[in-house]
This record gives C-alpha cells, structure tokens and sequence, in this order.
C-alpha cells in the first residue's frame, strides 16, 4: 500500500473510531456542565447500549439475514430501541444512586458512581457472560476501494450516524425549550431554578440524552469492531472521558473535537508506533492535557471564588 | 530511656509474632492460613489508601499500580540480589531474611518514587479529575509491566528458577510490617503533618493562607502511600510463585477503595477492619468473582446512601471506647 | 513606616476589571479600614495581597519587599495573616486543631521525628498546644478547645478564624467581614479585641467591613472602594460626609442632579 494512502487509511479508521468516542463523550460533557460530576458509569451505558441492540436485532429476526439484506428500517429500529433503553437506564441510575446523594461532598457520588459502574459491569457478566461475543449482522459489510484506500459502508455508516445524532443534538441544544434550559442549568443553576426551570427534569433529560448517544456508540462500536464484551465500557468509557477533557470538559463541541481527535491518535499509534500502545496513549494526553492546558482546548478557565 | 524502653516492646511483639507464626503453620489450615497473611496485606493497603484518601482527601483510585511498582521491584531485585547476599551471609534463613526484606525496601522506594511522578502532574487537580487520573496512572503502570519483556511481559514474572519465585512471606514478616506501618502512619496523622494533611482536606485555601506547604505535603502523602503499598505488593509477590500484571487490575484498586470505604474514610481502625472484611470475602467468593464485585458494588453504593461515614467514620477505635466511658474527646496528636 | 503598599494595582477577570489601579498605603500599628458597596473589588484585593491572586499590574510591597505575586503560603510565611469573608474553618477539625494547623514556624522537627515519636516533635507538639491555648485565651475560645470547630456557633467560629490567624504570627492582619452576622454587643467586644490586638499584640490590622458602627469606632484610616476603583479616602469622620462615598452606597440619586 502507497505511504499516502496508508496514512489516509489510518486517517479513515481514526475519525471513525474518534466519531464513536465523540458520542460517549458528549454524554459525560454534558452530565459534567450540569453536575460537576463524571458519571463513572457512563462507559457502562455504552456497553449495555450495543448488548441492548445484539438482543434487539436477533429478537427482529437478523440472524436470518446472515448474508446481507436486513432491511434498514429494521436497523434503525435497533438503533431506536438501543437508544431508549439506555436512556431509561440512565435516568434509573440517576434517580436511584445519585439524586439522594446530589447534596453530599463531592466524593460520596463520585463513590456511588464507581459502584454503579462496577455493579452494571459485573451484573452484565452474570447476566451475558464474560466471554466476548460477535454482533450480528445488521449490516451487511460492503467493501469498495478509494484511492488505494479502503472503505466500508460500516465506516460510512458509523460517519452518517455519528453526524446525523451531533446534528441532532445541535438543533436540540439551540432550539428547543429543553435544550436551553439545559444550557441554562449547565451556567448557573441557581439562576436556572429562580427562572422557574425544573432542575430534576433537566438533569434527567440530560441523562437520557446523554445515555442515549452512548448506546448508539455502542451499537456503531459493535458493527465496526464486531467482538463486544461485558467489560467494554471501562476502557472506551475511559477514553471516551479523556476526549471530553481534551476539548474541554461541559463543552459539547469540544467532546466531538476531543473524541476525534483522540479516535485519530490512538489509530496513528497503533498503525506507526506499535498496536501495544493504542490504549496507553490516550492516557498520556489525559496527563498532558491535565498539565498543560486543565481547561481543554475549547474549555474556559474558571477562577474559584475566594 | 525511650530507646531502650521501645527496643523491649519491639523485642517482645516481635516474639509474639514468632510464637504465633510457627503455631499457624502447624495448626492452621492452608487456606485460613492464607486468609491471614492476605488480611495483612490488605490492611497495610487500606491504611496507606487512607493517609491519601482519608486524611488528606485526595481521591486516588490506582492504587493497584503503586502495589504492582513494588511487586515487580522487590521480585526482581530479590533475585538479583539473592546470590550476592548469599555468597556474604552464607545459604541459609538469614540470608533469605536479609534478600527478603532488602528487596521489600527497594520495591517501596521505587513505588514511592511512582508516587512522587504521579503526585507531580496531579497536585492542581481536585476531586473527580484527580481520580480519573491516577486511575490513568494505575492503567499505565499496568500496560508497561504487561509490555516489558524482561519482567516476562503477560506471562508473569517467576524469577529465574523453574519453582517461582521463593515463598519468604510468612506469618511473621506480614505482621511485623503491618504492625511497623500501622504505628508509623498513625503517628504521622497525629502529629502536626497529619493535621496539616487533614487542613488540606478540610480547605486547601484557607490551609494554605496559613502557610501550610500543600504541594509538598500532598507529594509527600502520595510518596508514603505509594511506599506502603508497595511494601504490601512485595510480600504479595512473595506469596505466590509469580505475579502478573493480571494481579494489578483496577478490580485491585476497587477492593483497596471498598476496604476504606466499609471502615470508614480516615479512620485508621477502620481501614484494618476493612482490609480484613475484603480479605476474607475475597478467599471465601474465590469462586464466585462477579458476585463477589456485585457485592462490593453494592455496598459501595448503600454505604454511601444510608451511612457514608462507614464503620468508624473518620474516628477511630480508642476514641470511641473512650467516649463510651464518658470521657472527652482526645485532640489528635496533642501530648496529655 | 509604611506597612503595606498598594501601587496602582489592577486585576481582570476575563472581561471584568474587578481592580482598577488600586493605590494604597497603610502605615505600620495602623487600624485601617477598606469599606465598599457589595462587589466593589474589596474581598479581589485581598486576594491579591495575600496572593491567592496575582496583579495583572501594579505592585504590592510589603515591609519594603515587592510581594507582588507570591504564593499564599509564601506571603503567609513572610506575616501577612487573613480570615475569610465566608469563613473557611476547618470544619471537621477540634478548635485547638485548627489553631495548631497555622503554626508551622513554631514546629521545627521533621517529618521523620514525628514518624519515629521523638522527644524533638513531643516538645513541638507541646509547645503549639500551649501558643494554641494562649491565642484562644485572647479570643475567649479556651472553653470549647477540643470542641469540633465545625459546631461553634458563628460568632464563635468568626473569633476562632481570627485566632488561626494570629498563630501565625503575622506583622499585618487582614480581616474580612469579621462582624458579619454579629449583634451589637458582639461586635463591640469585637472591637474591643481588634483594639488590643494593635495595641497589645502590635498588629497592624487592615479591616472589610460593612458595619459601619464597627468601622467608624475603630479605624483611624477609611479607603474606600467602588466599581474596583478608590473613590475617598481619609478619617471615617472625612469619608463619611464624602458625596462620592455616599453616591456609590445610596445610588446615583443622592448625588442631587441626574
């Protein structure tokens, strides 16, 4: 393969993977601009979002489709049902483990968070076994070459969707009633609740929402690397978070900066430098950005009030 | 006076511990007796997560990779060091004594030293991000061991003989350094670098317009901690044949956080009740892994629904049985 | 002597100019009182000094030395002392606890002598139980010395800020709002205590306050702020009938004309 198209290969598969963590981590920038809290669980919500769309497709009959053809209305009904579950997920998970604790010191649910996560990981293993599993196939993957590159109508998949839910979260952001509200919580939510917004509803539409496009990540992560696991969401989630930090944390165009950006570095990594350090990488940003620029790329300093 | 007074009680507890050691050994079963030597080991990792955690409030959730620093150092250097240490003192008890212990010592310094790098970057950072961060740490201290080829990579490291690596973890060495590091840290909380620790924890601002040096102070916590935890990985590494990365996943750092949080955040009474309670679930659920974190998961989350204080919440035993006998409570640190 | 020293000192945040080439000087034994509408920049300046933040122009010079931004603990060190308008304890600690925190000078063995219990660190320990307990004396606080700081009542827990402070040791002492929430006999015996304070203890003592009562009793000098800028400046007598002071206290309309 030609030096050029290599690199614009690896370039492919970086921005789709990178799409995949941009959408898990507008789910913890979002939650973050409201809560201050980094919803530990959340890369659990990605897990049981693409085991959420396995049981969905096989229970509308894609295991008969094994050679292609699983009608795309049928898909994007996984997709939707994957989405509301957990969304329903997350706002339990809000309601029951960290409303009663919202009012403690900042570590009580930051501890209630680690259990959830270690509880949904540990229940999903019970539940599906630890063994990891290939996903169905709800598409069918159709491979055509461009320029020495190869792409997949998976990837082109995972583009249109990924953009298509950013796109969607936008529009929702700017104008709706709900999505300015949020925006208003996630400024001051003080002044949000004196405005006569409903701070429980916001924070559990942000939840659902946030739970939401987790889920879809999830389902896009399964069609692109087939092989889902009970344990999937602590690794992704984790770098998913460090996204959000790099483009700055309660910023949502900086989790979509931070997620690809990321997606980016960890292939560059494993295609130039050596497969073993894909995962280390992102932890070395997280540490550099933590030193050099704490806010994120997009983010704001906030001086604290003395 | 006080050296010669402290040498007697050293000389007589390190008797007892002789005592009981060669009494388990014979009367124990195999599998209490590993129960005991794991309690240990645990407790030495609670109350070392605690100095960071409790007292000084700094949230650190990658312990397993302070713990991972010391196995593999006091693993390889014991090995390394065995033949020179033997051709000096001659094969024999102690020599292994001597191995055993100069390798537990270096693999604490090189965990400390682990602390001070991740402290470092960390210092600025504050609750939840701190956490996600030595938790970045803790998964990269595990990627490079699980990479390194000389350390025997995934495999493990069995040091270079066929049998492992040489069981010197005993009764006795497990309970002289926890009674060594128990005493230690206890002193320093209560003294006036413990209390400044805990005006960290209470205020990092107003602890600092009182001229406390927080950045020093926190590296210091997190170098000690680190230490203590790797003490605890060598006499880990030295229980078993070998140890993998496997060993130090971030399920480790979860049953050192669940030990602290079921005693209690700063009570160093409850960090050993803790330790014990995680030990022994550990070897009973041997079997049952994910009930056994379901469990942990559970409590984690109840705990801090109906009584997140824990056990003890941040006092400590002696003071509770001397409120119960009606008498005030003791300013920590303070000589009466 | 002059004490302490502002010249021309400004502070932004982002868009805001919270501190507009603030200039000041306070003599040394001074009772001095910096007085302003609610977010005039008094707590900003403060802050400034003690170097929680740093100038973005200006200087500030201490006992003759630029400390012009220093650390917190740097400049705590070289005696400059505050309490905090919110009142920062440390909550969880016992009153005498939260005294000995500050004193740090006065502990002169290590981190090992405390490890290893040596006769070094008992004598320290003793010696700042007993500074501790002499501070609280002064402050009326020695009944609740092993009282958890957290459960004083406020005006009590103002008091205790106050002796934390005064463990440090400190040539100038700033305090923030130390009669808010106060009652007319508590803020006269705090008055009394800021007197004996100087008087007695030779601080100097830069006070924020909005109890006017408290600050026209008290301080010799008035330095008042608005809108991050000094407006008046002279005897309480001066600035209180200074227009411009009271403009920015009762609005624009007590200017007279538009």
């Amino acid at each position: 393969m030609l030096p050029v198209s290599e690199f614009l290969q690896q370039i492919l598969n970086g921005l789709s993977l990178g799409s995949i963590y941009a959408l898990i981590a507008l789910g913890y920038t979002m939650v973050y601009g409201i809560l201050k809290l980094i919803n530990f669980a959340h890369g659990e919500l990605f897990m049981v979002g693409a085991y959420a769309g396995y049981y969905a497709a096989i229970g509308l009959g894609v295991e008969n489709y094994a050679n292609g053809g699983f009608p795309l209305y049928l898909a994007a009904l996984v997709l939707a049902l994957a989405m509301g579950a957990a969304a329903l997920l997350g706002i339990a998970i809000e309601a029951f483990a960290y409303r009663p604790v919202r009012s403690a010191p900042r570590l009580t649910p930051l501890i209630t968070a680690i259990g959830v996560s270690l509880f949904l990981q540990n229940a999903a293993m019970l539940l599906f076994s630890p063994n990891p599993r290939p996903y169905p196939p709800i598409l069918h993957e159709v491979r055509f070459e461009l320029g020495g590159v190869i792409v997949t109508n998976v990837k082109l998949a995972i583009f249109g969707v990924a953009l298509a839910l950013m796109l969607g979260l936008t529009w929702f952001v700017q104008k709706t009633w709900t999505g300015k509200a949020m925006r208003a919580v996630s400024t001051n939510i003080d002044a949000a609740r004196l405005m006569g917004i409903d701070s429980n509803h916001i924070i559990r539409a942000t939840f659902a929402v946030g739970s939401a496009l987790a889920a879809a990540g999830g389902i896009l992560f399964g069609l692109d690397q087939i092989m889902i696991g009970p344990l999937m969401g602590m690794l992704t989630g984790l770098k998913a978070f460090v996204a959000a930090v790099l483009g700055g944390i309660g910023n949502i165009r900086g989790a979509v900066l931070g997620g690809l950006l990321i997606g980016l570095a960890e292939q560059l990594t494993a295609g130039y430098l050596s497969p073993d350090y894909r995962d280390a990488i992102t932890f070395v940003i997280l540490i550099g950005i933590l030193i050099l620029r704490p806010e994120g790329l997009l983010g704001v300093v906030r001086p604290e009030k003395v | 006076m006080q050296l010669a007074r402290r040498l007697a009680v050293a000389t007589a507890i390190a008797l007892v511990l002789y005592g009981v050691g060669w009494w388990m050994e014979d009367g124990l079963i195999e599998y209490v007796q590993r129960i005991v030597l794991l309690a240990g080991i645990n407790v030495i990792l609670a109350v070392s997560l605690n100095l960071i955690n409790g007292t000084t409030g700094q949230f650190s959730i990658g312990h397993a990779g302070f713990m991972a620093v010391g196995a593999y150092g006091a693993a390889f250097f014991g090995v390394q060091l065995a033949p020179s240490v033997q051709s000096l003192l001659g094969a024999g008890s102690l020599a292994d004594a001597v191995t055993f212990n100069l390798a537990l010592v270096i693999g604490a310094l090189l965990a400390a030293l682990a602390g001070l790098l991740v402290g470092a970057p960390s210092l600025r950072l504050r609750g939840d991000y701190l956490a996600v961060v030595t938790l970045g740490f803790g998964e990269i201290i595990r990627i490079s061991f699980n990479n390194a080829q000389f350390l025997g990579a995934a495999t493990g490291y069995f040091g270079d003989s066929p049998a492992g690596l040489p069981a010197f973890t005993s009764f006795f060495w497990v309970y002289a350094w926890v009674i060594a590091i128990v005493i230690a840290i206890r002193n320093l909380t209560f003294s006036q670098t413990g209390r400044s620790l805990a005006a960290i924890r209470e205020d990092e601002i107003a602890a600092e317009a009182m001229a406390t040096p927080t950045t020093r102070l926190k590296v210091l916590a997190f170098a000690v901690s680190a230490a203590c935890a790797g003490i605890a990985g060598g006499l880990f590494a030295y229980m078993q044949s070998g140890i993998r990365p496997e060993d130090f996943r971030f399920d480790k750092s979860i049953d050192m956080i669940v030990m602290i949080i079921v005693g209690g955040l700063g009570s160093i009474s409850g960090a050993i009740v803790g330790g014990v309670f995680v030990a022994v679930t550990l070897e009973l659920m041997r079997d049952l892994q994910q009930y056994r974190l379901v469990l942990y998961a559970l409590l984690l989350i109840v705990i801090m629904l109906v009584r997140p204080q824990g056990l003890f919440g941040s006092r400590e035993l002696t003071e509770l049985v001397r409120s119960r006998l009606g008498r005030r409570r003791l300013s920590s640190g303070a000589a009466k | 002597m002059s004490l302490l020293v502002l010249e021309k000192v400004d502070k932004i945040f982002g868009g805001l100019r919270a501190l507009k080439q603030v200039s000041l000087t306070v003599p040394e034994g001074a009772i001095f009182g910096l007085i302003g509408p609610n977010g005039a920049g008094k707590t900003t300046l403060f802050n400034v000094i003690t170097g929680v933040y740093k100038p973005d122009g200006g200087h500030v010079t201490f006992a003759g030395r630029d400390i012009s931004g220093e650390s917190p603990a740097g400049i705590a060190n070289r005696g400059i002392a505050r309490t905090f308008q919110n009142i920062r304890l440390f909550r969880a600690m016992t009153v005498e606890e939260n005294v000995m925190v500050a004193g740090h000078h006065l502990h002169r063995s290590s981190v090992l002598d405390a490890v290893l219990r040596t006769r070094a660190q008992a004598d320290d320990e003793r010696r700042l139980l007993a500074r501790a307990h002499e501070l609280l004396e002064v402050m009326g606080l020695m009944k609740h010395a092993e009282e958890v700081a957290g459960s004083l009542p406020y005006g009590s827990q103002r008091r205790l800020e106050i002796a934390r402070a005064l463990m440090l040791n400190p040539k100038l002492l700033l305090l923030d709002e130390p009669a808010a929430g106060m009652n007319s006999q508590e803020a006269a015996e705090l008055q009394r205590q800021i007197r004996f304070l100087r008087d007695e203890m030779g601080l100097t003592v830069v006070l924020v306050e909005h109890n006017m009562a408290v600050v026209m009793s008290v301080c010799e000098t008035v330095h008042v702020v608005d809108h991050g800028e000094t407006i008046a400046h002279g005897t309480p007598e001066h600035v209180k009938r200074d227009p411009a002071v009271l403009a920015a206290y009762l609005g624009k309309s007590a200017e007279g004309a538009a």
